[in-house]
């Protein structure tokens, strides 16, 4: 090739790439212009006073909260010790490449089949959606997510490290525990953080398992508020009012979800050394 | 020298290493003396197994599943009566107590994620020393023992992987020396160190000399002729050539080892 037709092949590349990057752009800037706009003009401060059924949003902010942080508290134990099982003592094993891969698997599972599943274990069975089922399914969904990140992390500390614990004579608990979690401990914060943020937004999992009130409630056994699933109810009603609330509710959780991952990607990444 | 008198505090006998997955032993028939409270350097071109040699010594491949060990390693007992065969030990608490015994240095400075201090006591409060003001002044001696005390007394708390690589190379050495260990075991510590950090911790190592046996791999043949008193001269897996430092470098008996001290191979 000689070198005009290098320059234009590389020419015409970089305009394509740059095209369909710009695509890619103008859509999310789309999405976000429409929520900022329709969503701000929806805020009000009874949203964050008035349960739904006084047209405020206060309880299904509250009842994505509980269901989040109680699905985050009972992947995060169960998924940050099989990601130190899997570094730590299985490494290499058949086993563990196994489980990566299902973890791989299930992370592109799509949502609503999670959803289903727990429909069919946890409110079938008990006769209506309640709040368990909710949080089973977003754990459900956020397991696979903490594996991977523990694992990951895990694996990014120098070997030498471990070896200077043996070669203390420390026992291998402790060296996992003392040297290599905490030399970790940032990176796994920050996976969490990013999961965490990931399951707050998550509708389908919670359709048929939570569902969702237009009550304030603490109790678990009992369809339980959700903001996502609400969205999308309000979305689709004939009357303006509750239009509104939708888009303010969206912006909402956009906007957290955003604060979420901003924390995640660089304050966090500040304090590392 | 006349040190025919000195005790070896390890003695190697017969021994093959093979790594897993390998058919071929990467160790052959190694037999070498470790001298008490004297250092010993094992150097060879890349591959020879100086390393292998120096990692079984503490048995740290051990870390890692499926290593063979062949032979015998005798390491002299605490009460110095006799000796033990540490390819004999299999229980994590004998492996542990070795390794104790048998502190070990790394090319790569390896602070653990916590204060200065605290990577200095952390080995010492896992041997059950509770008590603050004893731990203290083992942490200040093994501080001073490595050359370091100046530097870091007035930022104990800070956490140590901000500390220069020299410098976290010598607290690498005080966190080994304060367990009192009998044997250092040094795998190139000083290659991955820029040469004013060099100097000081070739100083340091002939310093512990006074207390404690050393036996240190180096790619390095002056730093070998500068601080060893014994070396051995490894290639392709064997021992070729074991004798007093002076005698290796002046007057080796064997062709290889003539060949690669003068630069001529490796």
């Amino acid at each position: 090739m000689s070198r005009s037709s290098r320059l234009f092949v590389n020419k015409a590349f970089i305009a394509l790439s740059s095209v369909t990057a710009l695509l890619g752009l103008f859509f999310l800037g789309w999405i976000l212009f429409t929520l900022l706009s329709k969503g701000v003009q929806a805020l009000e401060w009874r949203i964050f006073t008035e349960d739904l059924v006084n047209g405020g949003l206060r309880n299904l902010m509250w009842g994505q909260f509980v269901l989040s942080v109680m699905a985050t508290l009972l992947a995060v134990p169960i998924g940050v010790l099989a990601g130190i099982y899997l570094q730590e003592y299985a490494n290499h094993t058949r086993f563990a490449n196994f489980v990566r891969e299902l973890s791989d698997v299930m992370m592109s599972a799509p949502s609503i089949v999670i959803g289903t599943f727990v429909y069919a274990i946890l409110v079938v069975p008990v006769g209506h959606t309640n709040g368990w089922a909710g949080i089973v399914a977003l754990a459900i969904l956020m397991l696979p997510i903490v594996v991977r990140t523990t694992d990951d992390m895990l694996s990014l500390i120098p070997r030498e490290l471990r070896e200077a614990g043996v070669a203390l004579g420390v026992p291998k608990y402790r060296i996992i525990l003392d040297i290599i979690v905490r030399a970790a401990k940032v990176g796994i914060m920050t996976g969490l953080l990013l999961a965490f943020a990931r399951i707050v937004g998550e509708t389908a999992p919670l359709l048929y398992t939570s569902g969702t009130s237009e009550y304030w409630t603490t109790n678990l056994n009992e369809t339980f508020p959700s903001l996502t699933v609400a969205i999308y109810n309000l979305a689709t009603m004939p009357e303006e009012k509750l239009v509104q609330l939708a888009w303010a509710g969206a912006f909402i959780l956009t906007v957290f979800v955003l604060l979420l991952n901003i924390v995640g990607r660089y304050v966090v990444r500040e304090k590392r050394m | 020298m006349s040190e025919t008198s000195l005790r070896n505090m390890m003695k190697v006998r017969d021994f093959f290493f093979t790594y897993p997955n390998v058919d071929h032993p990467s160790l052959k028939n190694i037999n070498l003396d470790i001298k008490e409270k004297r250092i010993t350097a094992l150097i060879g071109p890349s591959g020879c197994g100086k390393s292998t040699l120096l990692r079984a010594l503490n048995r740290i491949h051990d870390l890692y599943p499926g290593c063979k060990y062949e032979g015998e390693i005798h390491l002299q007992r605490v009460e110095g009566d006799g000796y033990d065969d540490i390819l004999q030990w299999d229980t994590e608490t004998q492996l542990i107590k070795l390794r104790q015994r048998v502190g070990m240095i790394f090319q790569k400075p390896t602070p653990f994620p916590m204060t200065i201090y605290d990577n200095v006591a952390y080995g010492l409060k896992l041997q059950g020393i509770r008590n603050k003001s004893e731990l203290d002044d083992r942490v200040e001696q093994a501080f001073r023992d490595a050359a370091i005390w100046d530097e870091v007394k007035d930022r104990l708390n800070k956490d140590a992987r901000g500390l220069s690589g020299g410098q976290q190379q010598r607290l690498c050495i005080a966190r080994a020396v304060a367990l009192r260990p009998e044997v250092i075991l040094f795998d190139e510590p000083t290659s991955a160190l820029d040469p004013i950090s060099t100097v000081a911790i070739e100083e340091m190592i002939m310093e512990l000399r006074e207390h404690y046996t050393i036996a240190i791999v180096t790619h390095n043949m002056q730093q070998a002729a500068r601080i060893s008193d014994y070396t051995a001269f490894m290639y392709l897996g064997e021992l070729v050539e074991y004798d007093a430092t002076e005698t290796i470098f002046t007057n080796p008996s064997q062709k290889q080892t003539e060949d690669y001290i003068t630069g001529r191979f490796g």
